[in-house]
């Protein structure tokens, strides 16, 4: 695969077939959509295999100089690969989960999926830092009209409110990027990884950023645009916005804050571990009191990204892979439970919680999918939400116990509403005729939920198949950020163990 | 002084001249029969003109050799780069207007000429480089526009808008020529290059005064804050095809004088008129934002959405560099494809009786009835809105660069922070067209012309339209670099 420009193909066939899209008729459209997205998915899938693990830092690289201030550079690390292909894989999905669902205006419904696509890849690939910005931003336009044309009842107010918020966030982050590129005199983000600003400097710069990947990841108290647009967005507009685009703005930390701004994270973890203390611990809270399903998936997320940045500004591998597994879990999980509701919403055309019940009677497949990915958002071991987890908590414990504790109730509190959801849903008595009238999975909704299933075990059996790509370019973060470390809380001393037991100890230790 | 080179520089301008008043008396003896064979040859006139024009610009010229008539005039790349934006927007405007004006029966033959004259005034003006020639090219182009504000007749709102702008640009004149008579009076010449020389030994109060008098009329002709007033009710009075005109080549115009202006006269104080127009342009850029919110008509709409682009390219004015110039030129360009889309598609916006329908409500549901005219509607809107990848986005990212370059990062923040504001009333339209239910307002049918142009415009304005950023960007350094050679 050498020269071959792979990353290049998997922009244009779905950009392609998005102005194939464009022109069809609602049948042919949703096939030419599914084909795009699984030939894209089969690329992803080269990708992976071709990478080289332990390589060179930056593969597929690709060079051209056709604008004018910029480049078109692509080029991937591990952390692009992994979150490209959580794009790839979710997307043919999407599409499935559309496939009845949508009946009006249905080619362009399928163009502004298709395009998504395209500038979600280009967001994780993109090596100029213009470019970056450019697919960043333009993912704005397509998910307004999917919120937009074909969302629930609000969805004017929220797809409104998506667009200014997100749109505001990030006007202030091309300011700080054009400042940067005046300074370091190259807009080519792995040279700017390894530049030194001045710290001082690094202050304002880290601060524009936080404000669009706070907004984009999103972070209390910057979040309550979520629960509006996933609410309000098609079943698989949230699928794509929780998978897909919440992961940008925990991307932009670790491709640019942390590698770019040392000095500024470190003066700021603290006010990062703060938003997020409060995020896992009220967001979770809010969400147990919900009666709209899919609100209190928004709000799980909302605790689920703030696990991420607290694992993000550990400053140590453990939680910069913890964070990048939860992310890839969540990406997984989320979708899969936003499938779920739809699953259901599909057939009774309600999102409220009391209108279901003791669904395991009439739909066991369905009961048994939603527990698992139940199981996977609580992080029960086994699943991949729990390597995650795990991971994160690790990495802060090195450096504050009390943050640790904070966030720790959040798996408790997690357990509490989402075991709370599925009571509802699940178990109990069939209180509703109709809801108990409704039928099991179809084949379709089948090869929809087992792939993601799947994909969730494997990551929770065996994460190694997920860190292995990864671990390289963590390192080389961690090794960036070493210097701003802050130190840990706990200042572990190593007693003076009595001279007898410490032999015994050594002996014992020998023995094995 | 060597006349033949005189004129050799100012053929484009001789060639509008003649084919104007030749053209004049053909409609004075033809009558409004012939004004679309007249509208035709108007824009063989200004194609013609364009190509005279764009050597200058390829090559770059700039220096003495593009002096003519002792210093009155300069036929340099800057100057091209202007004309060239005027006159296309001129043909542009003529291309559309047929079609508008034969359905409400008022078709004559003076509309092209008065845009012909108009596009001329505007050729001077980017090429003045005296206080006398840039008076002679405004009111030449003023006085044209007036009676194109005013040339339906027979409709109460076009009477007004007519009026309402003679009157206020009257006034700005009269501010205008106080200014250029106390910078006269303090600096002893009315030419841009001892304006300057005189400008170096320091500032005098009566300098000052006639300097912020002198940006203050120009302020009024580029509709900058708080000069804006007249915009609105002169963009929805007149007929739509003169609000195009009046939206794209006179701006271009004023606006390219008046960075002739304050970098070449005024250029050796910056000082002194940079906070004016830090002002100028942040203040437009949120009244223009602000005052587009609550509009139920489109053109008025448009025309709030002119002050606020006046606004962002005054930013690359306030760097005082080449950059900022360059950049402003860039903007420029892409700010008049836009407009013309915009306009274009406003013009193809009718109901069933060939009524225009102006009205925002009406354009409700629009991409199920008219799917391809609201998409390049839609197009416009986020490219005027600055959103990536549409080409509206690098008109800004070029003059907050050039903002950050000079040192300007504040501006340039609270700039670009005011610009969120503006996509809140962008998105208004795109939410009325694709989210709202169809008001069956808008009836079929359109013109080629109109067609063909909402095609090119939106081909430009589309992410094709970055392939083109090197060779527009060079064009406009090499127009930049121009302005700041002295001569």
């Amino acid at each position: 695969m050498n020269g071959f420009p792979i990353l290049t193909l998997m922009l244009a066939v779905p950009l392609a077939a998005a102005v194939a899209c464009l022109f069809a008729e609602a049948r042919a459209a949703r096939t030419i959509a599914l084909l795009a997205t699984l030939v894209d998915f089969v690329l992803g899938v080269l990708l992976w295999v071709n990478y080289d693990i332990g390589g060179a830092q930056w593969q597929f690289t690709e060079r051209v100089e056709l604008f004018a201030g910029f480049s078109y550079a692509l080029g991937i690390d591990g952390i692009a690969l992994m979150l490209i292909m959580l794009s790839v894989f979710l997307m043919p999905i999407c599409i499935g989960a559309s496939w009845n669902s949508i009946e009006k205006r249905v080619g362009e419904y399928m163009a502004a999926f298709l395009l998504m696509e395209t500038l979600m890849i280009g967001v994780f690939a993109a090596q100029d830092l213009y470019l970056f910005y450019i697919f960043f931003e333009a993912g704005l336009i397509p998910m307004y009209l999917i919120i937009g044309i074909w969302g629930g009842s609000e969805r004017i107010y929220a797809s409104y409110k998506f667009f200014l918020y997100t749109l505001l966030g990030s006007v202030l982050m091309l300011i700080a990027m054009l400042w940067m590129a005046n300074e370091a005199g190259t807009t080519d983000i792995p040279t700017l990884m390894a530049y030194d600003f001045d710290p001082k400097v690094q202050t304002w710069l880290w601060l524009a950023f936080f404000a669009s990947f706070a907004v984009k990841m999103p972070m209390w108290p910057v979040h309550t645009w979520l629960p509006d647009a996933h609410v309000q967005a098609p079943t698989a507009g949230s699928v794509i916005l929780a998978g897909v685009l919440l992961k940008m703005g925990g991307y932009g930390f670790i491709r640019f804050s942390l590698p770019m701004f040392p000095e500024a994270s470190a003066q700021f973890a603290w006010l990062v571990f703060g938003l997020s203390m409060v995020a896992v611990v009220y967001t979770s809270l809010v969400a147990l009191v919900q009666h709209d399903m899919k609100k209190l998936i928004a709000y799980s997320s909302v605790a689920h990204m703030a696990i991420v940045t607290i694992g993000l500004f550990a400053f140590n591998p453990q939680g910069l892979e913890g964070s990048m597994i939860v992310m890839l879990s969540h990406g997984l999980v989320s979708g899969a439970l936003f499938l779920s509701v739809g699953v259901i919403y599909d057939r009774l055309h309600t999102r409220e919680i009391d209108r279901y019940g003791g669904l395991s009677i009439n739909m066991p497949y369905y009961a048994l999918f939603f527990m698992l990915f139940t199981m996977a958002s609580v992080g029960l071991p086994g699943t991949s939400g729990f390597v995650g987890e795990f991971l994160s908590l690790a990495g802060i414990y090195q450096v504050s116990s009390w943050v640790t504790a904070v966030c720790t109730t959040g798996i408790i509190l997690g357990a509490a509403y989402r075991l709370y959801l599925y009571r509802r849903v699940a178990f109990g008595e069939q209180k509703n005729a109709d809801a108990a009238a409704m039928p099991d999975l179809d084949w379709r909704e089948w090869a929809m939920m087992a792939p993601i299933a799947a994909a969730v075990l494997w990551m929770g059996i065996y994460p190694e198949s997920f860190l292995a790509p990864m671990r390289q370019d963590i390192a080389a973060l961690d090794a960036r950020v070493a210097r701003a470390k802050p130190a840990g809380d706990a200042q572990i001393k190593a007693g003076k163990p009595k001279e007898a037991a410490a032999e015994a100890h050594t002996a014992h230790e020998g023995a094995h | 002084m060597d006349w033949s080179h005189s004129l050799r520089l100012i053929a484009p301008e001789e060639l509008l001249s003649i084919s104007g008043l030749v053209l004049l008396l053909v409609a004075a003896w033809a009558g409004d029969k012939a004004s679309r064979t007249i509208s035709v040859l108007c824009v063989a006139a200004l194609v013609g003109a364009g190509v005279l024009v764009a050597p200058a610009l390829c090559a770059g010229a700039m220096g003495p050799d593009t002096v003519a008539f002792s210093g009155q005039f300069r036929a340099d790349a800057f100057a091209s780069f202007a004309k060239l934006l005027i006159y296309g927007a001129a043909a542009a405007s003529l291309m559309v207007a047929p079609a508008f004006f034969e359905r409400v029966g008022a078709m004559r033959a003076e509309y092209p000429l008065l845009i012909l004259f108009a596009a001329l005034g505007g050729g001077i003006m980017v090429s003045a480089t005296d206080l006398l020639t840039l008076y002679i090219g405004l009111e030449l182009n003023s006085l044209a526009s007036y009676v194109l504000a005013a040339f339906l007749r027979s409709d109460e709102r076009s009477a007004e808008a007519g009026l309402k702008y003679f009157v206020l640009g009257a006034l700005a004149s009269g501010i205008l020529l106080f200014g250029m008579s106390l910078t006269y009076g303090f600096t002893g010449t009315t030419a841009f290059a001892g304006i300057s020389a005189a400008l170096d030994g320091g500032l005098t109060m009566g300098a000052t005064f006639g300097i912020v008098f002198v940006l203050a009329g120009l302020a009024f002709k580029i509709a900058a804050v708080p000069f804006h007033m007249w915009t609105p009710d002169v963009y929805e009075g007149s007929p739509t095809p003169v609000t195009t005109f009046f939206a794209t080549a006179p701006k271009v115009a004023a606006l390219a004088l008046t960075m002739r202006v304050a970098l070449d006269a005024f250029g050796g104080q910056d000082g002194a008129w940079r906070q004016i127009v830090v002002f100028a342009a942040l203040a437009s850029i949120v009244v223009g934002a602000l005052g587009a919110i609550g509009q139920r008509n489109i053109k008025r709409l448009m025309a709030y959405s002119s002050i606020n682009n006046v606004g962002f390219i005054l930013i690359g004015l306030a760097c005082a560099t080449a950059e900022g110039a360059s950049a402003m030129l860039v903007y420029l360009a892409i700010y008049v494809a836009m407009t013309l889309g915009g306009f274009v598609a406003i013009l193809m916006l009718r109901d069933a009786e060939g009524q225009p329908v102006e009205a925002i409500a009406d354009l409700a549901g629009l991409s199920r009835t008219r799917p391809m005219l609201a998409a390049g509607l839609a197009m416009v809107m986020f490219s005027l809105a600055g959103i990536p990848p549409l080409f509206g986005f690098w008109g800004k990212f070029v003059v907050f660069q050039a903002a950050v370059q000079a040192g300007l990062v504040p501006l340039a923040a609270i700039g670009i922070a005011a610009s969120v504001i503006g996509a809140f009333y962008y998105l208004k339209i795109v939410k009325v067209m694709y989210f709202d239910e169809p008001a069956d307002k808008v009836a079929g049918g359109s013109d080629w012309a109109h067609r063909f142009l909402l095609l090119a415009t939106s081909l430009f304005i589309s992410p094709l339209g970055y392939l083109l950023t090197k060779w527009l960007g060079s064009l406009a350094d090499a127009a930049a670099a121009a302005l700041f050679v002295a001569v």
